[in-house]
């Protein structure tokens, strides 16, 4: 039987409803809806596929402000056995070299793991570097990419798929390890009623801070990080002449085909 | 004298062109503040790869050859990118931001505790020699200038396609370093490998792109790209279901087109999809739904079933247009 199977779980606003300001430069995410990070929802999916085949216990760790909490529950839902939220004033503005130390050390304080998954990448941010970064941290193997863990074999080795410029590859990878899984790589279940409203009205989640974890809160925030950001800036969409045509479809296709012919 | 580092990728003795265009973006800044600028390539039998990629602005190309690192291993990629860093302590280290190179950037960050700034869209160091880049983030709708504070190396992966490759006609030394540590991978070994050739669709000059509204029949697109010479983009969700490569994914997580013409047929015009056709010249998208976001971004927005539209396209291209 596999021993834990962590999950990393962001919660993001819909990239569609952020707003931004262009007079303070900033970024209103107060009026966006959130939702957890899509491909966190793929690796949670391929963690509960994982738990159904090879037992364990899935538990899902997030950080970030305890407003997360509502979001974090439907991780439950879908199977999650237990969750965590990581929450301190501390950890504001954590690039993603304090947020990959203070997800691995949270994870130390879970223990007895065995595969640790989470998304490649964040909506919001989209770095891509917290989970080679947990490797570091943890000093175990790290792999990115994902898109399925083939077999997981009792001598302590998994083989999973890659995808790589042009196809794939299967890796094999001692465990302890933690995995990237690929956006779009499965289909996240739906959950079930009953234990959706478990999770919403009775489920206790587990809030850590940062004493908790033992971290000085100058690993951590703006002190831990390495990079600053200096300015934002809205990235203007082209202009467009958004000439709408409609109609006849023997109209359309020869003014397609015109308007084709001018252009190449 | 300060040295800027690019990891020039290669695979199975295939460089990786987007390396070259960071090779050629370095060679710009160190001309700029009086930096040395080294390639950085792992490989087995690397003598032709290392001559090539020589030729893209680099003073230096420093190589390990080892069949260990014939292709990417994130594990043993790793402890060469550490102790070579450590041997040589150089000011900086760019990537361009493939898979491989993310993956790289993001583990040789921790025991240099490192500033590392991600898939930038412009680069440049500050006043006070701080590495400096934009990052586009939210689907590329924003963008933040972010920089690397109190960190030897800095790092930033750099988003393909940004760039320029260039040949220069200048010198380039040829330096072969051995390694101490043991290059044989312990805990993450490649198997087996299951790939085709890609075309770089980033910079083609017209692209025809499918979106869920074909329902991912695809016979009419290929059809039309290529009456058109054009090649074949899909929005995220038909690469999700596995109908086209994620090569030729358009969009914030895949690639992003230059194209003077792209032809959009059944997607409605996700942000993170729009983002990746914004630096087109001519959009010209066909959707049922006359309220289709999409509209936004298009020049021509033909309002349409494109199953009845295309076809009596197609037959137009094919006469001649004489019919």
């Amino acid at each position: 039987m596999l021993r834990n199977i962590i999950v990393l779980l962001k919660i993001v606003p819909k990239p569609e409803e952020v707003v931004f300001n262009p007079e303070t430069k900033t970024v209103d995410r107060s009026k966006a809806r959130n939702e957890i990070n899509e491909a966190d929802k793929n690796a949670l999916e391929l963690a509960l596929k994982l738990k159904e085949k090879y037992g364990g216990k899935v538990i899902t760790l997030s950080m970030g402000p305890p407003i997360w909490d509502k979001y974090i529950r439907l991780g439950v839902a879908m199977g999650a056995d237990d969750a965590i939220l990581v929450s301190d004033r501390a950890l504001a503005g954590s690039d993603t070299l304090p947020t990959s130390l203070t997800l691995a050390t949270a994870i130390k304080k879970i223990g007895d793991y065995d595969i640790i998954l989470c998304g490649e990448e964040s909506s919001d941010g989209g770095t891509g570097q917290v989970p080679p970064g947990i490797g570091g941290w943890l000093d175990i193997p790290h792999v990115t990419y994902v898109s399925d863990i083939v077999e997981i074999s009792q001598d302590g080795w998994a083989t999973v798929k890659r995808t790589i410029k042009g196809g794939h590859e299967l890796v094999k990878i001692k465990l302890p390890f933690i995995a990237a899984v690929e956006l779009g790589s499965n289909k996240p279940r739906f959950p079930d009623f009953r234990r959706k409203r478990w999770a919403e009205r009775e489920f206790q989640l587990k809030i850590w801070s940062l004493q908790d974890l033992g971290l000085e809160p100058d690993k951590v925030g703006f002190k831990g990080s390495k990079t600053i950001v200096s300015e934002l800036e809205e990235v203007k969409p082209a202009e467009r002449r958004k000439e709408v045509l409609s109609g006849d479809l023997d109209e359309l296709a020869r003014k397609l085909y015109e308007i084709l012919k001018e252009n190449i | 004298m300060e040295d800027i580092w690019v990891f020039i990728e290669q695979d199975d003795g295939e460089l990786e062109g987007s390396s070259l265009e960071v090779l050629s973006k370095a060679r710009e800044l160190g001309e700029k503040y009086g930096y040395m600028v080294s390639g950085v390539l792992f490989g087995s039998d690397v003598k032709k790869l290392v001559e090539e990629a020589g030729r893209y602005g680099a003073d230096r190309i420093i190589y390990v050859d080892d069949e260990n690192l014939r292709i990417y291993n994130a594990e043993v990629y790793a402890k060469a990118m550490v102790e070579l860093a450590r041997r040589y302590n150089p000011n900086t280290i760019l990537f361009s931001a493939t898979r491989n190179g993310r993956d790289l950037a993001g583990r040789v960050a921790i025991p240099f505790n490192s500033g590392l700034l991600a898939h930038v869209i412009s680069l440049d160091f500050d006043e006070e020699g701080r590495l400096t880049g934009r990052v586009p983030g939210f689907g590329g709708s924003i963008a933040a200038i972010v920089k690397c504070i109190d960190s030897r190396p800095q790092l930033a992966t750099v988003t393909p396609g940004v760039f320029e490759a260039k040949t220069f006609d200048r010198e380039c030394k040829y330096v072969e370093e051995k390694l101490e540590v043991d290059l044989t991978p312990d805990k993450y070994l490649v198997i087996s490998r299951e790939k085709s050739p890609v075309k770089d669709i980033s910079k083609s000059e017209k692209v025809v792109v499918a979106g869920q509204g074909t329902g991912g029949e695809l016979d009419i697109v290929y059809e039309l790209a290529k009456l058109l010479n054009a090649d074949v983009g899909v929005t995220r969700p038909l690469a999700d279901r596995g109908l086209a490569p994620r090569d030729i994914q358009i969009g914030s997580t895949g690639v992003n087109l230059k194209s003077k013409l792209v032809i959009v047929l059944g997607a409605s015009g996700a942000p993170h999809f729009v983002s990746g056709i914004k630096d087109c010249d001519l959009v010209i998208s066909i959707n049922k739904d006359a309220d289709a976001p999409i509209k936004e971004h298009s020049d021509y927005f033909v309002v349409a079933d494109i199953f009845k539209v295309v076809p009596k396209l197609l037959e137009l291209l094919r006469g001649g247009g004489d019919a």
